[in-house]
């Protein structure tokens, strides 16, 4: 073997390691994992179709599209999830119920008090605005309680979490009402003419617009320093309360974007199983993007994927016939790998097992 | 090896991605010795206590330890203890909520059953012995930190321990407390222990050790007996270069043209904290540098924590530049260009996880204000700018600082306060648990700013380092300021006397 | 910003706070009803309305029934929870209500409650869910025959005469009385005919969602189907969806027959308007049933309450407004 190869190796052994060594690789790699394994089981997986819809114009279908489409809800709440986690070392885990608040806020705002209308009785934006509001609203109301009340995240939004989704049924009287004008679906479905489902353009708009936020403010720096060491920011003029308070309510605002894709995906929304669990799944991106659930540094990217990789994981699991309710017990055998993974220990051990398997390597290294 | 000593390392190496930590490291400590392990920061001290407790796994070299034929396999702090190394650390490790006793014996005890009346009774006769002032069953957490530290020793000796490490144990400590400790550490030797003791205060070597080996850039420079190397010689040899620079700082520091008549920059009239401090009057002019002195709690800490707003502030009146402001948060301060390094950099200093860079640039950034991100090639910059002016050692601006020493942790943060370029700079401690080195970098760094015309706050709980830096000292007792003293009255003597309130 | 933040948070404490006096009214207003005035008292414990459309429509029938005007005393207590239920029942007792009506929300733990009524001659009344204790230890008990709501829909289906039955059978909460009745129908048709084949089952836990979901992995499988048999409205609809972004026809002359459960009148409606085929009635008006025993006494210990299928073909306006619920 030339000189020249094995150097190219070594190079090329460098460029793997610090690859591994990057947060973004733990989702990249469970996609690839996910990818590979369909690929291999059955490759018609990837297939994706422009066909006709009922109303007669074409549209994009097959299990990558659901996927892009289904996870929009989630990579939404991930990217507030992500900011919550980061700043108040805690997570949000009445996002679920909240969602069930912000759909009732529409469709109260459209129905108005009749529940089947023929007409919308407010216009579109309107009942989006409002449902924003409320959405921050109980976005502010969690994050006061962690924020200025000190209470730890799970356990503030645990109120929330019990109490979201009877408030949802008594925004509109116990009544689900549905709204008929088919234009309201576009948001859930698609637009006419376009063949691509409308939550991924909304997703789009979302993530540039947190792209933007990240690049233009501090809300990066900020949320990070807070939630390593709240004495040092406070002292370096940084009002952590503040920024804590200010998390929650992106979430909120996040919430409301999912609440109302919801919403439109079905025109109605039951308020007892709609967005169930997806509190979990929102933490289970986080996490799955390497960040850690203790707060300080994150990266949103990572958390974006890992919400793909969870929907990823769900419509693989729908297509093998996996038990819906099983689901859960898969995600959680994630949760499990990804936990003991990240533990210290195990990654010590990992370190000595590589060091056994490749002692040159390493010895060059630190030479 | 050799006939009396209890613990040889041969040949020590440690790796770590990039950086040799340690190479061909030798080390012998004797039977019923007091070995001072010295060196700046990044020497190699902590990396060496670190692999002979088992919490680093060393890359080459052996230890051996008396009693022990083959070289002793050290894999983790359990191993160390097994073959009777304990180590007693700088912050206490013991459970505060336990009772003195409960944590002497706690994880020691055979079987599921214990005998607490005898356990109470064994510790009560050896706090006796090494006449360590505690109860068995009081709550360790009511404790000082002094009799705290010693009870961990006790607990390490009472395991039968042949190598005791003690990891800066004086840092927290008053000079009585100190005394204590010293005591405790001359009656172990007499009972054939030998201990390392790492430390960054030369007088307290002096006092008590018996040889020193000094490390540098994680060789070995040499192992010397007490009497053989005079103070100036191992600072030399830790620093490795002739050492005049202590000489250099005096003469450099020129009080004679500050304009007292000047509106000073900063002015207090009755500030008065809500952390037990009495309401006191306050004042420093442009290129003044002053010191708060006092004992430990004097409040010397709350007094500069009152000015920058760090506490809550009840009352008083703040001038900056002769124009009343209102400062009840750090944010005003700082937009009223003061500047405060805290005195406890771990907690309210660094943001371990974030970058050195990011750590630089967080105070300018926070006075910029949210939406006025300082750009990516701009922090790069400043970052790089300081980290060469301030020589600060890292492996790069992306490092997290909390893998950087405390040294150099210290200088990011005072990287942070320079740039946010400040008229008044606090520095609470900045000399604190640094080697002397760097301790000197930073006094030189003070006088400097001063002579380009900036007013610096100094405190420090080295009298001599204050004389060196300070022209004026206001002394505190029990939260009062009790005096001022400035001029000829600069002198330990005096400086003494303030404190201790003896009105001569 | 720090203004905004007071004003933000004082609104939120408002509301939080508005919201509890809610509580409070309602709560004292039951307790406030009146005593001794001829009027028959009786105690109602029922699931929590917000858990269903049935769950809703049942709770306003029961309201709509039991007033003063028909000469009751009516007092409401709702709880998912079994044992919140069986405390408020002691309660009832304690209270000395005449009657005790239960929709228990689990089978197990109530003979002592009920042996407490008994003594002290409250007489109880179960509607939409039994339980298990003995007979003599209630009343009567009104329910829904769950597997007989599944054989009336998989006969209706049957009768369709298709030459093939290719079906994705869409199921509630596993467990529940309701998916065990609904399934068990379907499972033996689809067992004994070689022309039944269930291409899909899965549980979409009564979640639209889901059961999109479910069907849309189907299509994008490309398995052949034909018909949907999903367990209630909500999983119809969902699949529905699903449908229509694969442009898959359905209800009468499309190429998917879609059947449904619970009657929700929105669910009617697609029937009237022939997008479905079929939804199976799952009747929540008990009321009547219950008044009619309480003024005219039990003829016999359980009531299986009357329930349709509906049909596209036949469906009309007024079925939507009288069994709409």
């Amino acid at each position: 073997m030339s000189s020249n190869t094995v150097k190219k190796q070594t190079s090329l052994a460098g460029l793997a390691k610090s690859v591994v060594r990057k947060q973004i690789f733990i989702p990249i790699a469970a996609l690839l994992i996910l990818v590979l394994f369909n690929l291999i089981a059955d490759p018609s997986f990837f297939q994706i179709t422009l066909q006709p819809n009922s109303e007669g114009y074409n549209v994009l279908s097959g299990n990558i599209i659901s996927i892009i489409d289904r996870a929009s809800e989630l990579v939404i709440l991930a990217i507030g999830m992500t900011l919550v986690t980061s700043a108040s070392g805690g997570q949000d885990i009445s996002v679920g119920a909240t969602i069930a608040i912000a759909g009732s806020v529409v469709l109260r705002v459209l129905c108005g008090s009749n529940t089947r209308p023929d007409t919308l009785q407010a216009p579109v934006i309107v009942a989006f605005i409002v449902c924003c509001l409320v959405s921050m609203l109980f976005g502010a109301f969690n994050g006061t309680l962690v924020a200025y009340f000190k209470i730890q995240p799970m356990v503030a939004t645990l109120i929330m979490f019990t109490a979201g989704r009877s408030i949802a049924a008594w925004i509109n009287n116990n009544e689900l009402p549905v709204i008929s004008d088919p234009k309201f679906a576009y948001y859930g479905n698609f637009i006419p003419g376009i063949p691509i489902p409308t939550p991924v353009f909304i997703t789009a708009a979302c993530l540039i617009v947190i792209a933007l936020v990240l690049k233009f403010t501090n809300l990066r720096l900020y949320s990070q320093a807070v939630g390593i060491n709240p004495h040092s920011s406070r002292l370096n003029g940084i009002n952590p309360q503040m920024i804590k308070f200010i998390t929650f309510v992106i979430l909120g605002l996040c919430v409301a974007v999912a609440g109302f894709i919801k919403v439109s995906r079905l025109s109605t929304i039951n308020y007892s199983v709609v967005a169930k669990d997806i509190e979990m799944d929102a933490i289970l991106a986080v996490a799955l993007g390497g960040n850690a659930l203790g707060g300080g540094k994150f990266n949103m990217t990572a958390s974006v994927i890992g919400a793909y990789v969870i929907q990823f994981l769900t419509t693989t699991l729908y297509k093998y016939d996996v038990d819906s309710a099983a689901i859960s017990a898969y995600k959680a055998v994630v949760v499990i790998i990804l936990v003991v993974l990240s533990a210290p220990i195990v990654r010590e051990k990992m370190g000595e097992v590589k060091k056994k398997l490749f002692p040159a390597k390493t010895a060059k290294e630190a030479a | 090896m050799e006939k009396n000593s209890v613990l040889e390392m041969r040949g020590i190496c440690k790796y770590f991605p990039g950086v040799r930590a340690l190479e061909q490291v030798d080390f012998t400590l004797r039977e019923g010795e007091i070995h001072a392990l010295m060196g700046e920061n990044g020497a190699g001290k902590s990396t060496l206590i670190k692999v002979l407790t088992g919490v680093y796994h060393k890359d080459g070299g052996e230890v051996y330890i008396k009693g022990i034929d083959k070289p002793a396999v050290i894999r983790s702090p359990q191993d160390a203890q097994n073959v009777g190394i304990s180590t007693v650390y700088q912050e206490i490790t013991l459970c505060p909520n336990l009772t003195v006793a409960e944590n002497m014996y706690i994880g020691r005890t055979k079987g599921l059953l214990t005998n607490w009346k005898k356990i109470n009774a064994d510790a009560g006769k050896l706090l006796d012995d090494l006449g360590i002032p505690a109860i068995p069953g009081q709550q360790l957490g009511s404790c000082s930190i002094a009799v705290q530290q010693m009870i961990a020793i006790a607990r390490a000796v009472d395991m039968n321990c042949k190598v005791l490490i003690l990891d800066e144990p004086t840092s927290s400590l008053d000079e009585q407390e100190v005394a204590k400790l010293f005591k405790l550490m001359l009656d172990l030797k007499k009972k054939g222990v030998g201990i390392i003791f790492v430390t960054h205060f030369l007088e307290q070597v002096y006092e008590v050790c018996d040889r020193i080996t000094v490390l540098r850039d994680g060789k070995l420079v040499g192992e010397y007996v007490i009497e053989d190397l005079p103070r100036v010689q191992l600072v030399s040899k830790m620093l490795g270069k002739d050492f005049d620079d202590m000489a250099d700082i005096k003469s450099e520091s020129d009080t004679e043209n500050i304009d007292y008549s000047s509106t000073p920059v900063y002015q207090a009239k009755g500030l008065e904290g809500t952390t037990g401090i009495k309401p006191f009057d306050f004042s420093i002019h442009k290129g003044e540098v002053n010191g708060f002195t006092g004992l430990l709690g004097s409040g010397r800490s709350e007094c500069v924590r009152a000015i920058f707003g760090a506490d809550k502030v009840n009352g008083g009146e703040v001038l900056i530049d002769g124009k009343p402001v209102k400062i009840n948060k750090p944010l005003d301060a700082m937009k009223n260009g003061i500047s405060y390094l805290p005195e406890d950099r771990k907690r309210d200093g660094i943001v371990g996880d974030l970058s050195v860079r990011d750590n630089i640039i967080l105070a300018l950034q926070v006075m910029k204000g949210f939406f006025k991100p300082i750009s990516r090639a701009q922090a790069e910059e400043f970052a790089d700018e300081y980290i060469k002016l301030l020589n600060i050692k890292t492996a790069s601006s992306e490092t997290p600082i909390k893998s950087l020493s405390g040294g150099n942790q210290q200088k990011v943060i005072l990287a942070r306060w320079l740039l946010a370029n400040p008229k008044y700079l606090i520095l609470d401690e900045p000399t604190r648990g640094i080697d002397i080195g760097t301790k000197v970098e930073i006094q030189k760094l003070v006088l400097k700013l001063a002579g380009e015309g900036k007013s610096v706050t100094f405190i420090s709980s080295e009298i001599d380092e204050m004389i060196r830096t300070c022209s004026r000292l206001v002394v505190l007792r029990d939260g009062k300021v009790v005096g001022e003293l400035k001029g000829d009255e600069l002198t330990q003597n005096k400086i003494m006397a303030t404190i201790a309130g003896g009105e001569s | 910003m720090k203004k905004f933040l007071k004003t933000l948070i004082g609104a939120t404490l408002a509301f939080s706070m508005a919201f509890g006096a809610v509580g409070c009214a309602a709560k004292q207003a039951a307790e406030a009803a009146g005593e001794g005035n001829g009027l028959i008292k009786v105690g109602i414990i029922n699931n929590d309305p917000n858990e269903s459309g049935y769950r809703t429509a049942n709770d306003r029938d029961m309201k709509a029934t039991f007033t003063e005007e028909n000469g009751y005393e009516a007092s409401f207590y709702y709880s998912l929870k079994n044992e919140d239920q069986i405390a408020a029942a002691q309660q009832f007792v304690q209270d000395e209500v005449d009657y005790l009506l239960i929709s228990a929300a689990g089978t197990s733990g109530w003979d002592s409650v009920l042996q407490d009524a008994q003594d002290a001659g409250i007489k109880v009344i179960l509607f939409d869910r039994t339980i298990d204790a003995d007979e003599s230890l209630y009343e009567a008990s009104i329910v829904s025959d769950m597997a007989q709501e599944g054989q009336t829909a998989v006969d209706w289906l049957a009768g369709q005469n298709l030459d093939e039955y290719n079906i994705i059978h869409l199921q509630g909460v596993m467990g529940s009385s309701a998916q065990i009745g609904r399934s068990g129908a379907l499972q033996d048709m689809a067992d004994s005919n070689a022309n039944w084949n269930i291409v899909k089952q899965q549980t979409a836990e009564w979640n639209a969602e889901t059961a999109q979901q479910i069907v849309q992995s189907v299509i994008d499988s490309g398995t052949e189907f034909n018909v949907i048999y999903a367990e209630n409205d909500d999983m119809a609809r969902g699949a529905v969806q699903a449908l229509d972004a694969a442009n898959i026809s359905h209800g009468i002359g499309g190429d998917v027959i879609i059947m449904g459960f619970d009657c929700n009148s929105w669910a009617l409606e697609e029937l009237l308007a022939g997008n479905w085929n079929y939804d199976g009635q799952c009747n929540p008006f008990q009321a009547s049933y219950i008044d009619d025993i309480i003024k005219n006494g039990a003829s016999e210990k359980v009531v299986i309450m009357e329930e349709r299928g509906f049909e596209a073909a036949t469906i009309t306006q007024e079925d939507v407004d009288n069994y709409g619920i």
